[in-house]
């Protein structure tokens, strides 16, 4: 830090210095109080309105017709497996390949790019990837389908798991590279056998957390796997989503299926949260 | 523990070749205006040596003054540094190490380090023979024998047999420091290097070590750096005394600490400075 | 996108971006009023958000103990990854009409001369959008801030002390030498909110047009992307929906550039 001079306030009036003090200080409490409204707010409301609807119908049955009561999200969410799957089929390890590339090959220019395009790739909007796997593949497929969606899913994946693979992997002391090349061991073994099985555990928690991202995106999968509301299992087709069906439940004007949207929705913020504490656990102990 | 004169070590005969190619030679190790930069800057400059076959060399010297650097370039650690230069020779068994895959180098020079560094996910047993594993080697009952053979060289055997399958993390400092050196004595090599081996050790665990190492002179060519002047005067033939990059000093240890040839010598093995 | 947008891009050329006409019906297609609800948007955003997030982050690191910290920052490391179509969801029926009866209302009558705060209140719009948005964008910002005020070694703050300056004061230098850094994390805030698509959509009130009142509905490029794509009417009207997306590309890879460039300098000056 270059800045080492201190500029104390002229000599004002020390009880106003204080006064200012407790302000600001107050300012601050408040503020980490309406941060943290929201969420409780959110996280409450949704439990509320989700958890009365959320019953073996909504996991087991397809959605009913309009004007119909009842029925379930099964189909959303077998295509939000689907898709997700298709995602981590991409997503897992081109993410994981670049991470290790990154923190073990780190020097040299194409791995500085690398990083680049990940960290640029982390601040595109998911929609413009939903165009993008629009272009690369509903366009010359001639129709909407679940691998389009599972595509873009994918791409959203990779700069988390390499972000996260590349921490884990730097995490790894030295000390324990050059013990495995010592033996005589090429490099990419050590890499292999010796780094990465040493951070295993983190870096399934970050592919973790990038599924559960994964699973709540909306935003590629409107253009791409498009929604269905029939039970639909082939790649090839239309799929449903459970966050497309959250969507299209939610600004529909039929009180029945906000109520079923909002089940949907505690699903997934159950999942982030139970994601986000298990890393939480994972990621304090080691290391 | 008496020390003994170069001259007075026989080149044991073994039925095993030990040169990197299949060729034999007396000297173990030699540098030839061995010098490493790290961005452009000396660690290490002209340093010329020999190391003969089956003697325990100690290198010593003030703190930075690149005795780390000297023993890393002989397993061609540097590779792995980018920023790292490596100018000279180095000779191991009166052959280039250039000429030859890093690898295969590495085979033939192992190297032991400050701090114990099993692999943590690994049990002892695994740790043992994670070289020849790692390697290829799978066959359980070679596997078997030749953990038990190298965990007994290491002194080790007694206290872990009972427990090959737990966790090395879950062994003491001093035990984990054998059971690297076990790993390392596996993989077969002629030369074993080892950076401060026993600075994280309490004394009962150096004591330990220090007898392994005076034990494997007859097998293995031994290069250890250590701070430690009296370690180096217990167990070592031969001293090199490092200063600033330099090479000051290279002699019998006994003469080292007797009669230095040179004041800096003198001035840093009596405790003048450093 | 580039080749997919050509359609769109040889017809309107440059206008598109300064034509407010948007009829798909007759073919007329300018970006305008989305990029004028985005920038908006994201920018009133950054205003409620950013203050917030610095006193958060100040509470987290200068003020909390411990025990208080870990569970915080744990809630608001979930709250940046909670989906933002349940933040949508959550707009609709219950912020939007919470700013309708509340907010708007109470707006109106201390700064209703201004023309930002005048005429009806529907509840969703612009501002409602932008109060979704800064909450999605205050954990970006905080957790950013709290790391560089962590950084600061800790005998600078006693120095502070030292000297007889009030808490207040020493958190004031503080936040004065991270502010590069803090720059950084809110332009990283300003990408991801310029982007956020779900959550926008679905309280924004999806109207192209231009109007001086925050209250008003307004239309982002991310949302008419999310709702006309799908559905969209003839090949110009696609190719007129990727430009949007080129744009938007183009603005977030930009502003995400100048970010990660902020808190590259600012972290290797700490280390
Ligand atoms: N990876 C590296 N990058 C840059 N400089 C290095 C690196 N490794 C060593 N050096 C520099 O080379 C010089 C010699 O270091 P070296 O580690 O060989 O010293 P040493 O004699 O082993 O010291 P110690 O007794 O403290 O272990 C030092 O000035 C050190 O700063
Ligand atoms: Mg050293």
């Amino acid at each position: 830090m270059k800045q080492n001079t201190l500029k104390l306030s002229k000599p004002v009036n020390l009880t106003r210095r204080k006064v200012t003090n407790s302000v600001m200080i107050s300012l601050c409490v408040i503020a980490g109080v309406i941060t943290i409204l929201p969420l409780l707010y959110i996280f409450f409301y949704t439990t509320k309105s989700g958890i009365s609807s959320l019953n073996p119908d909504f996991f087991t049955q397809l959605p009913k017709p309009v004007g119909e009561t009842g029925g379930g999200m099964a189909n959303a969410i077998t295509g939000s497996l689907i898709l997700i799957g298709i995602g981590g089929l991409i997503g897992i390890p081109v993410g994981v390949l670049s991470g290790i590339y990154i923190s073990e090959y780190s020097g040299n220019i194409t791995s500085t790019v690398v990083k680049f395009i990940t960290d640029i790739l982390s601040g595109v909007p998911s929609i413009v990837i939903g165009i993008f796997a629009y272009g690369i593949i509903v366009l010359p497929m001639q129709r909407f389908s679940a691998l389009a969606g599972g595509f873009a899913l994918g791409i959203l994946m990779i700069p988390t798991v390499t972000k996260v693979t590349e921490e884990m992997l730097r995490l790894i002391p030295q000390s324990l590279r050059e013990a495995s090349l010592a033996l005589g061991v090429s490099r990419w073994k050590t890499t292999l056998r010796i780094v990465l099985t040493t951070a295993s555990s983190g870096i399934v928690t970050g592919i973790l957390l990038a599924t559960a991202r994964a699973a709540g995106e909306t935003a590629p999968l409107l253009f791409t796997s498009f929604g269905n509301s029939f039970w639909q299992t082939n790649i090839d087709e239309p799929m449903a989503a459970l966050p497309l069906q959250i969507f299209a439940y939610a600004i529909s004007p039929y009180e029945d299926w906000h109520r079923q949207a909002w089940a949907g929705a505690f699903v997934l913020i159950f999942l982030v949260f139970t994601v986000n504490l298990l890393v939480r656990y994972v990621t304090r102990k080691k290391y | 523990m008496e020390i003994q004169e170069t001259e007075d070590i026989v080149t044991e005969d073994t039925d095993e070749t030990d040169k990197i190619s299949g060729r034999e030679s007396k000297t173990a190790i030699q540098t030839k205006k061995l010098s490493v930069y790290f961005n452009d800057r000396p660690a290490i400059e002209d340093i010329s040596l020999k190391i003969k076959r089956n003697t325990v060399t100690a290198i010593i010297g003030p703190s930075g003054c690149g005795k780390s650097t000297f023993l890393r370039s002989l397993n061609l650690m540097h590779d792995m540094t980018p920023k790292a230069r490596v100018y000279g020779e180095i000779l191991i068994q009166n052959e280039d190490i250039t000429e030859f895959n890093a690898v295969d180098v590495r085979k033939k020079v192992g190297m032991v380090f400050q701090k114990p560094n099993p692999f943590p996910t690994m049990t002892i047993y695994e740790n043992a023979v994670s070289g020849l594993k790692l390697n290829g080697k799978t066959k359980k009952s070679e596997l078997d024998e030749i953990a038990e053979k190298n965990l007994k060289y290491a002194g080790l055997w007694e206290e872990v047999k009972d427990r090959l399958k737990t966790p090395a993390m879950s062994l003491s400092g001093g035990q984990q420091q054998r059971l690297c050196i076990a790993r390392t004595i596996a993989v077969r090599p002629d030369i074993i290097l080892m950076d401060e081996p026993t600075s994280a050790l309490d004394p009962i665990s150096t004591s330990k070590i220090e007898e392994l190492i005076y034990n494997f002179k007859n097998h293995y060519t031994i290069v250890i750096v250590t701070h430690n002047m009296q370690q180096a005067a217990r167990i070592s033939d031969l001293t090199a005394f490092f200063y600033l990059g330099k090479l000051i000093e290279y002699s019998k240890t006994r003469r080292m600490f007797t009669n230095p040839k040179e004041k800096l010598t003198e001035a840093y093995v009596t405790g003048k400075f450093g | 996108m580039f080749i997919d947008s050509s359609e769109s891009r040889d017809r309107f050329g440059f206008g598109f971006i300064f034509s407010s006409e948007w009829d798909p019906v007759k073919e007329e297609f300018g970006a305008l009023p989305f990029i004028y609800g985005t920038i908006l948007s994201s920018i009133i955003a950054l205003i409620i958000s950013l203050p917030v997030s610095i006193g958060v982050a100040v509470f987290l690191s200068e003020i909390v103990h411990k025990s208080v910290k870990t569970p915080v920052s744990f809630l608001i490391e979930i709250l940046a990854a909670i989906p933002s179509i349940i933040y949508g969801f959550w707009g609709i029926y219950v912020l939007a009409p919470f700013m309708r009866t509340t907010v708007q209302p109470m707006l109106q009558s201390v700064f209703g001369f201004l023309p930002f705060f005048k005429g009806q209140m529907f509840g969703t719009g612009l501002l409602t959008a932008s109060v979704i948005l800064a909450i999605m964008i205050t954990p970006i910002i905080s957790s950013i801030t709290r790391d560089i005020l962590n950084a600061i070694p800790v005998s600078q703050r006693e120095a502070a002390y030292a000297l007889g300056a009030t808490k207040w004061e020493a958190i004031k230098m503080a936040l004065l030498n991270a502010r590069s850094g803090i720059l950084g994390g809110s332009v990283l805030g300003l990408g991801r909110a310029i982007g956020e698509t779900m959550a926008v959509t679905m309280v924004i009130g999806n109207k192209a047009q231009i109007k001086a009142s925050l209250f008003e509905p307004a239309y982002s490029m991310a949302s008419v992307i999310a709702n006309e794509f799908a559905e969209a009417s003839g090949s110009m009207h696609i190719s007129s929906l990727i430009e949007i997306g080129l744009i938007l590309f183009g603005v977030t890879f930009v502003i995400n550039s100048l970010a990660r460039l902020l808190i590259y300098s600012v972290t290797r000056n700490a280390s």
